[in-house]
């Protein structure tokens, strides 16, 4: 087995890693400052990818695609959370739960009227064509160093909102304690409505950067929701570093098996996180206490 | 009394089919100390979350500064000038000494100059939060927190705070500090609703007392009048432990 090849499929782990990253910290915010496990979101990546072909058949214009999908889409969020999660909860963990979990199945049905069960090819956007030759280490193509590049770009976008900004200490506060938050102040319904809309935003951005790398089709956000669920459990619930981290491994972990023993990549990762939670069982860095 | 500030009537509250709170009804005037105490369970604690719109399931009014609180949010009664020290502190974990205390102003909005102003304030005052401003705040002493969660609550400069059992599990020397805190607070106009177990400590820094029992108020007096008066701290607090003898 060549370097050349271990290199190339590295680096394409590299790139799925990123768009795990991106799905997998929007499950963790809502989790971490809801409480709600997020079964739509594999259904808001999905409608981001269909979206971006939507908007890129309108427009003809990527880039405009690439800012309109995580607002609209996002904007879909803050009314999921407003009109459906809000009134359930104080409830328990499970109602919202069954909830998104069938919101997740109309989103695919109304999907499959609007657009057709075939799926459908998303063209890699001209300008990211093509790709760079690195002598002596490999081919990398551009599209996967722009998805990669963006989410590392996203992700220190987020941490400077969550770690540097009035409003990520409202976050972090909230995730831990919110009714300390209300009682000083502050409406903490709106700052789950808004972190909602934040998550769910992410879950499309991440569909409409995945969809050059597969083809778009209403199921698409199935098995990406059980990925997204493991990275996080590897990651620790609420870490939005556990989760880039774990996100980048278990792209690695995927890519990596699928070229020794291609039958086992399926359940490598799963492996990866038993592994994982034998040794750390709230996960790589998680709190071990959850918020309630 | 001084021109009351806070008015409760008929405050009812239930836990599912638990009715706690059984027609509570009492008043904080403006500048002035009131403690409430009681054994445990009597719903001292409910009292306050109500009055804060922390309980889902209540009835009854209440008036501060003559707006209509049943109906607001938690983060609207704070707007309007009323603060909360909850039982057990609180304190955020996982932020440090000085988020805690930001946290306490990020209602005000009343720019970077005066929350400078205000923290420096709080640091005066409080000279031990001012040296651990980078610290992790719940790895300060107990005391240390119950001071922070107090400061956090004056930031804002409310008209009223409700206090939660300040004083629990905090050494003696603290708890004198803590009391000339109260003092001073009330000098400069500020309304204290408190909670105490010490009832001792609460009589002597109050002007007024109401003791609550199963839900209900049983007793209500000026507290010089409760301190004075042997058996009435019998028969309603049986709660204190000392006695300071002509001290
Ligand atoms: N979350 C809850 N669910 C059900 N019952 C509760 C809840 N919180 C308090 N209670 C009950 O309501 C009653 C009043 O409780 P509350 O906490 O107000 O008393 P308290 O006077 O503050 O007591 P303490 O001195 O122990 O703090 C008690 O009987 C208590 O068991
Ligand atoms: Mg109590």
């Amino acid at each position: 087995m060549s370097f050349d090849l271990i290199m190339a499929q590295l680096f394409a782990g590299v790139a799925l890693g990123a768009v795990f990253v991106l799905l997998s910290t929007g499950l963790s915010v809502i989790f971490g400052m809801l409480g709600v496990v997020n079964f739509a979101h594999g259904a808001f990546f999905m409608v981001g990818a269909y979206a971006g072909v939507f908007i890129l058949a309108l427009t003809g214009n990527f880039w405009i695609a690439l800012a309109a999908v995580p607002l609209l889409v996002g904007a879909m969020g803050l009314a999921v959370e407003r009109f459906l999660v809000r009134p359930l909860y104080g409830r328990g963990s499970d109602y919202p739960l069954l909830l998104t979990f069938g919101l997740g199945y109309v989103l695919v049905e109304v999907v499959r009227i609007l657009f057709g069960s075939d799926g459908m090819p998303f063209e890699t956007p001209e300008l990211l064509t093509g790709g760079i030759d690195i002598e002596g280490l490999g081919y990398f193509q551009t599209y996967r160093l722009f998805v990669i590049g963006m989410t590392g770009l996203l992700m220190l976008c987020l941490w400077l909102l969550l770690e540097r900004t009035r409003y990520g200490l409202i976050i972090r506060a909230a995730s831990r304690d919110p009714e300390i938050v209300a009682v000083l102040g502050v409406d903490v319904r709106r700052v789950f409505l808004l972190v909602f809309g934040l998550g769910t935003g992410l879950a499309a951005l991440a569909g409409l950067l995945a969809a050059p790398m597969r083809t778009v089709n209403p199921e698409m956000g199935v098995t990406v929701l059980i990925e997204a669920f493991v990275v996080t459990v590897i990651g620790g619930m609420g870490s939005l570093l556990g989760g880039a981290i774990a996100g980048m491994l278990v792209g690695i972990v995927v890519s990596l098996t699928a070229l020794f023993m291609p039958e086992m990549s399926t359940i490598s990762m799963f492996a990866l996180m038993a592994l994982v939670l034998l040794v750390r069982p709230y996960g790589l860095f998680g709190r071990g206490v959850l918020a309630r | 009394m001084a021109e009351t500030l806070l008015q409760v009537r008929d405050l009812n509250a239930w836990y599912g089919a638990a009715h706690v709170l059984q027609g509570i009804s009492l008043d904080v005037g403006k500048a002035e100390i009131v403690a409430l105490v009681g054994r445990n369970g009597a719903g001292k604690t409910t009292t306050v979350r109500t009055i804060m719109g922390l309980i889902a399931k209540r009835s009854g009014t209440v008036l501060f500064d003559g707006i209509d609180l049943m109906t607001r949010q938690p983060y609207e009664r704070f707007a309007l000038g009323l603060g909360y020290v909850p039982e057990e502190r609180r304190i955020v974990p996982g932020l440090t000494v000085r988020e805690n205390l930001t946290l306490g102003l990020l209602a005000a909005h009343r720019g970077a100059a005066w929350e400078a102003d205000a923290i420096d304030a709080i640091v005066t005052r409080f000279p031990r939060l001012g040296e651990r401003l980078n610290q992790e705040a719940v790895t300060m002493s107990g005391g240390e927190q119950q001071m922070l969660a107090i400061a956090r609550a004056m930031l804002s400069q409310p008209k009223m705070i409700l206090l939660d059992e300040p004083s629990e599990g905090i050494m003696p020397a603290l708890v004198d500090e803590m009391a000339e805190l109260f003092i001073e607070l009330k000098r400069g106009g500020m309304s204290l609703l408190l909670i105490e177990q010490n009832v001792e400590l609460a009589l002597e820094i109050s002007d007024r007392a109401y003791n609550l029992d199963q839900g209900r108020l049983v007793h209500e007096g000026t507290s010089a009048e409760l301190l004075a008066d042997e058996a009435i701290r019998e028969r309603y607090c049986g709660l204190i432990t000392e006695h300071h003898d002509g001290a």
